[in-house]
């Protein structure tokens, strides 16, 4: 399972600039269980954004939000929404962020860290990867995870090592993530996000998931929840 | 220190060395005796190509103590931030005063495949980081007991595809702190103009790069595989129909140098085997 935790809604809110019209995805696999992308989560969000200004146009908790079949056809009835968003603000584990960012075409916000696979891998038939790194830097990379699909990991722009769009470890078979980050960002006209004067640093002590979740059933599930103890 | 150069107004030139596999240094610093009294600085590689070697810090020490000026190259790769501020305090302990910030190759291109890349920081963050030690703070704020001065550089890569990530790039590490660059080997002037027209108004100092081409097997090599370098048809054909090979590097890549004075702030030579040719180099481009 992919154990996941709400980003707090100031950092959210960031992510979302200008925009007003939000589409909410939760998902109803590892993210429910973790109590971050359920309906209950989703309704709770969907209040917070109010309560800051943006409206929530649509929502839909898919089945499993790392396969992007499922994102498909969850979406194809309520397309109207989805396009009348700004935006699409994803509820769940790094790979179904990526998922969702790949599906849709269009701006995604990542609302969770991911922080651990908790031993059981949920299961997931596209390329996207998570690192667990607790520090969720989809936003800044198109829904595109830096730590997972760049070799050196950089979350600040490419290095110089890659040749006509491929990394230099693997030019056969892996495109430089950076090329790709590049090519989704000018089609969505998002090219300015690069140019913000953030400079992103990872926290490696964020990988090391919070002592507070070790206790709790969400991280163990055969967990004794009388002495804490595994059964 | 370079800075002073460029705010001098100074063409800076700079040349490299490679240190050995291995403690014997006496050929290493032939070379940098030899380019020593033509150059302004000479840079000394991070373990290039992810092959282990002896330290940069030490080989430019040894560089610093015979009175010349070292260009400590540093990368990310092999070190995290505790490190690579370690480092850089060394470094500035040990008389060295002009750092260039690196991501570094991966460790898959080396003699190591199995070691694990490091790269903690990036180019970006280690110029934070070095920045910070100027003004006499760490990474995480903590104050020091005696700051540095370096005068930070890092690298950019005119011919990539897209340029627009690179220059973005580019800015970022100069909003961190780097007050000079060295480019990826520049092989054509047309194109290195248009690029110094966009980058020209992040008014910091740019140097080109220019390596010599042995041979035109060696440049078709690069362009197949060596990123963002590219020599045009030309070249190789000059290559190709020389009687005289070194003659032949020697005027391509002084006729480089010369063409690159009226477009940037200096020229950063790789010889890359050929230290004893680059006087030449520099005789051919009125430097």
């Amino acid at each position: 399972m992919l154990v996941t935790e709400r980003k707090p809604i100031d950092e959210l809110m960031g992510f979302l600039g200008e925009e007003k019209r939000v589409f909410l995805l939760g998902c109803d696999g590892c993210a429910a269980a973790s109590g971050t992308g359920g309906e209950a989560e989703l309704a709770q969000l969907t209040q917070e954004l109010k309560d800051h200004g943006v409206a929530v146009v649509g929502r839909k908790v898919v089945e499993f939000l790392c396969q992007k079949a499922l994102i498909r056809a969850a979406l194809r009835p309520m397309e109207d929404e989805v396009d009348a968003a700004d935006s699409v603000v994803v509820c769940t584990c790094g790979v179904g962020i990526q998922a969702a960012a790949t599906v849709l075409d269009r701006p995604v916000h990542p609302a969770c860290d991911t922080i651990s696979l908790g031993g059981i891998r949920g299961e997931w038939q596209g390329e996207e990867r998570c690192q667990e790194c607790g520090q969720c830097f989809l936003d800044y990379t198109a829904g595109i995870c830096p730590l997972t699909a760049c070799a050196k990991q950089l979350v600040n722009g490419p290095c110089g090592g890659a040749k006509d769009g491929r990394c230099e470890v693997d030019p056969e078979t892996s495109r430089c993530a950076w090329d790709v980050i590049y090519e989704r960002l000018r089609a969505q006209g998002r090219l300015g996000l690069l140019r913000t004067d953030t400079v992103l640093r990872k926290d490696h002590a964020k990988m090391r998931p919070p002592a507070a979740l070790r206790g709790t059933r969400r991280w163990a599930i055969d967990m004794r929840e009388d002495t804490g103890e595994a059964r | 220190m370079l800075s002073e150069l460029f705010a001098d107004g100074k063409f800076v030139i700079t040349s490299e060395v490679a240190p050995p596999k291995g403690t014997d240094v006496a050929e290493l610093l032939e070379s940098a005796e030899l380019l020593w009294p033509r150059v302004d600085a000479i840079n000394i590689t991070d373990q290039q190509s992810s092959v282990m070697r002896l330290g940069s810090l030490i080989v430019a020490k040894l560089l610093a103590d015979r009175g010349m000026e070292p260009v400590f190259q540093l990368t990310c790769r092999d070190r995290n931030r505790i490190a690579l501020q370690s480092d850089l305090l060394s470094a500035w302990t040990a008389g060295v005063k002009n750092v260039l910030c690196l991501t570094g190759d991966h460790v898959a291109l080396g003699d190591f495949p199995d070691a694990k890349p490091v790269f903690d920081l990036d180019s970006v963050t280690l110029l934070e980081a070095a920045r910070g030690l100027n003004c006499g703070q760490d990474l995480a704020g903590n104050e020091l007991q005696g700051a540095c001065e370096f005068c930070l550089g890092a690298v950019v890569t005119p011919e990539a595809d897209p340029v627009e990530l690179q220059i973005i790039k580019m800015e970022k590490k100069a909003r961190a702190g780097a007050v000079f660059f060295q480019t990826q080997a520049v092989y054509d002037l047309d194109a290195f103009a248009a690029f110094m027209d966009r980058v020209r108004p992040l008014g910091v100092p740019v140097m080109a790069g220019i390596i010599l081409l042995k041979s035109p097997g060696m440049a078709r090599f690069m362009n197949r595989n060596v990123a963002g370098v590219r020599v045009p048809d030309a070249l190789i054909d000059e290559m190709t129909q020389a009687e005289d090979r070194v003659a032949t590097s020697i005027r391509i890549a002084g006729r480089l140098a010369r063409g690159a004075r009226e477009l940037c702030q200096g020229v950063h030579i790789m010889p890359i085997g050929w230290e004893a040719h680059v006087p030449a180099v520099l005789d051919e481009a009125g430097l």
